[in-house]
C-alpha cells in the first residue's frame, strides 16, 4: 500500500532536505520527498506543521538482555520501549546470558525480533569467545549470521593484544570494534565518579582518567591498524580531548554519549534521594566540567551520536546498598525528549544536528541501510513533536524495567510517531496525529 | 511525668527535640542541633556518676541495635545508653556472609519494621545503607557507621571530650591524621568541627586523601609537622590493615616513620594540645604507646563520654522533653 505523509517540516540531512515537504511511502520503502506530492491513490496523513519528519533513529548501544535475563527486559518488551522513543532500529549488546559469540545466539534474537516485529534489531556480536578476553569469537560466522559490529562490552577488551587482532580481524568485513573504554586496574573496586561528591558520599571511585587510557589505547590501535573504532558511552573529558586529537589527525574513531551524561552530574548521586541506585551506571555520571565536555562536543560535531546504554534492571536489583546495585538504566523512552529540552530548545544545537546525532550517524557507523529519506531507503520514519509537554513517569515505561533517575522530570520535546517499514508501530496519543 | 528527671534540660527550652525522624549524619545537621545534642550529653553525663545510673526516659520504647559489622565499643556504647534510659533493647549481629545466603538490607529492616520497634541503630559496610533503611522504615535511624560515609555519634562524642576540655570548639586548631580515604570519622568529624567553626587540618599520604578534600572547608597537607604545629587538638585515625593491600604506603614501618604520632612530633603542638583516637588503635602505627598513654591522652575519656551522647541523641531523637511531657 502506499502512504503519503503531507505537509510538516522534513530534516533528511543526507539528502539536503529541510523544510515543508510531502513524503510518499510505497510498501516498506521511501518512493518520494518533495513539495505538493500528489496523492495519487496513496492513503494521505496530514502532518500538523509543528511536527517533524526526520529518517528513522537508531540506538546504537541497547542492552535487550534477552537470551538470559527476561526478568529485566525481552526483546519484545525492549522493542516496545524502542518504538516508544521513537527508535526504528537499535543494536543490541552481546552481554547476554550466553554471550552473543555465535550464530546460534544471533539467529535466537534475531528470531525474537521478528515475533515483536516492532524496531528493527541489529545485534552485536562478542569480541571474544564468553567475551573473556582470551580467544576471539567466530567474526565472520557473527557477521554471517547479521551482526553489525563487535564489542565486549561491560568490560573493556582485555589486552592490548587481543584488541589489535580484533580490529584488524574485524576490519577485514568492515565491522567497527566499539569499546567500553576503561582501565579496570585504575577502576579497581569504584562505583561512582572519583570527585567531590564520592568523598562526600564515601563512595569508591573511578577518575576520568580511567575510562580515557581506554579512549587514547583504542584510537592508538585503530592507527596501528587502520580499522574502525569506536568509542561506546563516552563521559570524561579528557576521553573527548582524545577522540577530538584522533579525528584531527584523520583517524577512523566515532565515539557516542548517553543522555544521562550530558544532563546529569555526579550531584544527583546526593540529591533528590541520597544515595538513589538509579543515579549508578558505568561510566558513572561525573563532575560538571565533564558534563559541560560533552555538551561542547555535541555541539561541535566531535561527537557523532547520542546512544542511551539502555541497561534495564530489575526493582529488586536496584533496591539495594548503593555499593552492591548493578550498573545501569533504561534510556529508550527518555533519551528524545532530553535531547530536545536540553540540546534543541536550549540552543545549543539545531534539529538537523539532532538528526545527524540519532539517525544518520549511528547508520553510516554500522553501516545500515537507515539514517536517511532517499528514494529506495527502508521506510523507517520518526516523527518528533519537539513543542510536546512530556512529564516522564517511571511507572508508564514500556520497558520491563523502571530504573531511570528522570522519573517526574517534565521535559519540552517528544516523540509523535515512530514508522518501521512504512508501518505505524507507535502512535503517541498525546501528539495530534491520526495514522 | 511528674518530677522532672533530667534538669539540665528543662533549663534549655529553646530548642528541646532533634528536627529530624533520623541521625543519619553530621552534614545535614545544624549548629544549634549539634550544640543541643553537646548540651543535653552533659545532663546525660551525671546521669553516669549516679549510683543508679537509670533513668525512665525511654521506658516502653524498643531499640533495635543491628549491626553487620564487627564492632565492639560502639555497640556496647549504645546498649549501654539504651539500658541507661530504661529502652528495650535488642542486639542482632549479622555476618555479611548471611547476606549472601538471601536476604537483602531492605528485607531484614522491613521484618524487624513489622515487630514495631521505635529506633534501628544500624552499623554496615556500605555507605548509604541508613538512607536506604530511613525511606522505607518507620522507625527512627540511627547511623553507627555507614561505610566510609559517616559516623555521626563518634562526632559529637568527639566534640563532647573537645568542648569538656577546651570549653570551646570554635577557633580551635585541630589535626586529624591518619587514612583519610576511607574514614567516616574523619567525615562526620569534618562536618561538625567545620559548622562549629574550628580551623581543621587534615593529613596523611596522598594515597590516603580523598579527592577535592579542601572543597569540605579544611586544609590539607601530607607534612605532619606542619598539621601539627600548634594543634590545639590532634586526632588520629586508625590504619585499617586489612584495607591496606592496595598498596597505599610501602610499609607500617615507613608509615610510623613518616606520619606516626611520637613524643617529639607533639612538642610542635601547643602545650595543652590534646591526643584523640577514636579506636582501635594500632599501636606503633598511627600512634606511639609513649603518646596514647601520655598525660595529653583523652582516649578514654572519648569512650566514657560515647555512653553520654549516645543518650542523648537516642533521648532527643524520641523527641526529647516534648515527649516526656507527653508521655
Amino acid at each position: 500500500m502506499k502512504r503519503l505523509l503531507k505537509g510538516g517540516r522534513v530534516i533528511d540531512p543526507v539528502n539536503g532536505i529541510d523544510g515543508v515537504h510531502d513524503v510518499l511511502i510505497d510498501g516498506d520503502r521511501i518512493a518520494a520527498v518533495g513539495r505538493d506530492l500528489p496523492a495519487d491513490g496513496a492513503s494521505v496523513v496530514e502532518i500538523p506543521g509543528d511536527l517533524v519528519v526526520c529518517p528513522g533513529f537508531i540506538d546504537m548501544h541497547v542492552h535487550l538482555r534477552e537470551p538470559g535475563q527476561e526478568h529485566k527486559e525481552t526483546v519484545a518488551s525492549g522493542t516496545a520501549s524502542a518504538v516508544a522513543g521513537g527508535f526504528t532500529a537499535v543494536a543490541c549488546m552481546p552481554n547476554t546470558i550466553p554471550v552473543n559469540d555465535n550464530a546460534n545466539v544471533t539467529a535466537y534474537i534475531l528470531s525474537k525480533a521478528t515475533e515483536a516485529n516492532l524496531a528493527r534489531v541489529h545485534p552485536i556480536g562478542a569480541v571474544s569467545r564468553e567475551s573473556k578476553g582470551e580467544l576471539l569469537a567466530d567474526i565472520a560466522e557473527l557477521k554471517g549470521a547479521g551482526c553489525v559490529a563487535i564489542t565486549d562490552d561491560g568490560h573493556p577488551v582485555k589486552t592490548a593484544l587481543l584488541m589489535r587482532r580484533a580490529m584488524e580481524y574485524a576490519g577485514m568485513f568492515g565491522m567497527p570494534v566499539i569499546e567500553h573504554c576503561e582501565d579496570p586496574s585504575l577502576k579497581g573496586d569504584g562505583v561512582a565518579h572519583e570527585g567531590y561528591m564520592a568523598a562526600t558520599l564515601g563512595l569508591r571511585g573511578m577518575p576520568g582518567a580511567c575510562e580515557a587510557l581506554g579512549v587514547e589505547r583504542g584510537i592508538l590501535l585503530s592507527e596501528l591498524t587502520g580499522s574502525a573504532f569506536h568509542v561506546a558511552h563516552m563521559s570524561a573529558r579528557a576521553s573527548l580531548r582524545a577522540v577530538r586529537k584522533g579525528k584531527e589527525a584523520g583517524l577512523r574513531v566515532t565515539c557516542e554519549v548517553a543522555p544521562h551524561h550530558f544532563t546529569l552530574t555526579d550531584e544527583a548521586l546526593g540529591s533528590p534521594i541520597p544515595y538513589d541506585t538509579n543515579t549508578k551506571m558505568n561510566p558513572p555520571l561525573r563532575e560538571a566540567a565533564d558534563r559541560d565536555a560533552m555538551l561542547s562536543g555535541i555541539a561541535d560535531g566531535s561527537v557523532d551520536v547520542i546512544a542511551t546504554d539502555h541497561a534495564p534492571h530489575h526493582y529488586d536489583e536496584k533496591k539495594v546498598e548503593f555499593d552492591r546495585a548493578p550498573f545501569g538504566i533504561v534510556g529508550l523512552e527518555t533519551a528524545l525528549p532530553l535531547s530536545l529540552d536540553r540540546l534543541v530548545h536550549s540552543g545549543l544545537i539545531r534539529l538537523p544536528r539532532l538528526v545527524e546525532l540519532f539517525s544518520v550517524n549511528p547508520s553510516r557507523i554500522l553501516n545500515l541501510a537507515g539514517g536517511s529519506l532517499s528514494i529506495g531507503a527502508p521506510a523507517d520514519v520518526t516523527i518528533i513533536a519537539p513543542e510536546l509537554r512530556v512529564r516522564i513517569d517511571a511507572s508508564r515505561l514500556r520497558s520491563r524495567s523502571k530504573n531511570t533517575p528522570f522519573d517526574g522530570w517534565d521535559l519540552r520535546g517528544g516523540v509523535a510517531a515512530t514508522l518501521v517499514g512504512g508501518r505505524p508501530v507507535f502512535v503517541n496519543p498525546e501528539a495530534r496525529l491520526a495514522l | 511525668m511528674s518530677a522532672p528527671v533530667i534538669t539540665k534540660v528543662d533549663e534549655t527550652p529553646a530548642v528541646t527535640s532533634l528536627r529530624r525522624k533520623d541521625l543519619l549524619g553530621i552534614s545535614d545537621m545544624a549548629a544549634d542541633e549539634i550544640t543541643l545534642v553537646l548540651d543535653t550529653a552533659e545532663a546525660m553525663k551525671e546521669i553516669g556518676s549516679r549510683p543508679i545510673k537509670k533513668v525512665p526516659a525511654l521506658r516502653g520504647k524498643t531499640v533495635v541495635n543491628l549491626f553487620f559489622e564487627p564492632s565492639t565499643r560502639t555497640r556496647t556504647s549504645f546498649e549501654i545508653a539504651e539500658k541507661r534510659l530504661s529502652a528495650d533493647t535488642l542486639n542482632i549481629a549479622i555476618a555479611s556472609s548471611s547476606v549472601v545466603k538471601g536476604e537483602t538490607l531492605a528485607d531484614t529492616a522491613l521484618n524487624l519494621e513489622a515487630m514495631q520497634p521505635d529506633m534501628i541503630v544500624l552499623r554496615h559496610s556500605s555507605s548509604g545503607a541508613c538512607h536506604l533503611l530511613s525511606r522505607i522504615c518507620r522507625s527512627a535511624i540511627i547511623n553507627a557507621g555507614d561505610g566510609m560515609h559517616e559516623h555521626p555519634t563518634q562526632a559529637l562524642l568527639d566534640a563532647f571530650t573537645i568542648r569538656e576540655r577546651k570549653k570551646r570548639l570554635e577557633g580551635l586548631k585541630v589535626a586529624i591524621v591518619g587514612d583519610l580515604l576511607h574514614s567516616r570519622v574523619l567525615r562526620s568529624n569534618i562536618h561538625l568541627l567545620t559548622k562549629m567553626g574550628a580551623d581543621v587540618w587534615v593529613c596523611g599520604p596522598p594515597t590516603l586523601i580523598p579527592t577535592d578534600i579542601r572543597r569540605f572547608g579544611v586544609r590539607a597537607t601530607s607534612r605532619v609537622d606542619e598539621a601539627v604545629a600548634d594543634a590545639d587538638v590532634i586526632m588520629l585515625l586508625r590504619i585499617q590493615l586489612e584495607r591496606m593491600e592496595g598498596a597505599f604506603f610501602p610499609s607500617l614501618r615507613e608509615y610510623f616513620n613518616v606520619f606516626g604520632m611520637t613524643e617529639a612530633r607533639l612538642r610542635l603542638a601547643k602545650p595543652d594540645v590534646i591526643i584523640m583516637h577514636p579506636g582501635p588503635m594500632n599501636r606503633g602505627v598511627e600512634i606511639a604507646s609513649e603518646v596514647a598513654d601520655g598525660p595529653y591522652s583523652v582516649i578514654l575519656d572519648q569512650v566514657a563520654n560515647g555512653v553520654a551522647v549516645r543518650m542523648a541523641v537516642l533521648y532527643l531523637l524520641a523527641g526529647g522533653a516534648e515527649h516526656e511531657t507527653a508521655a
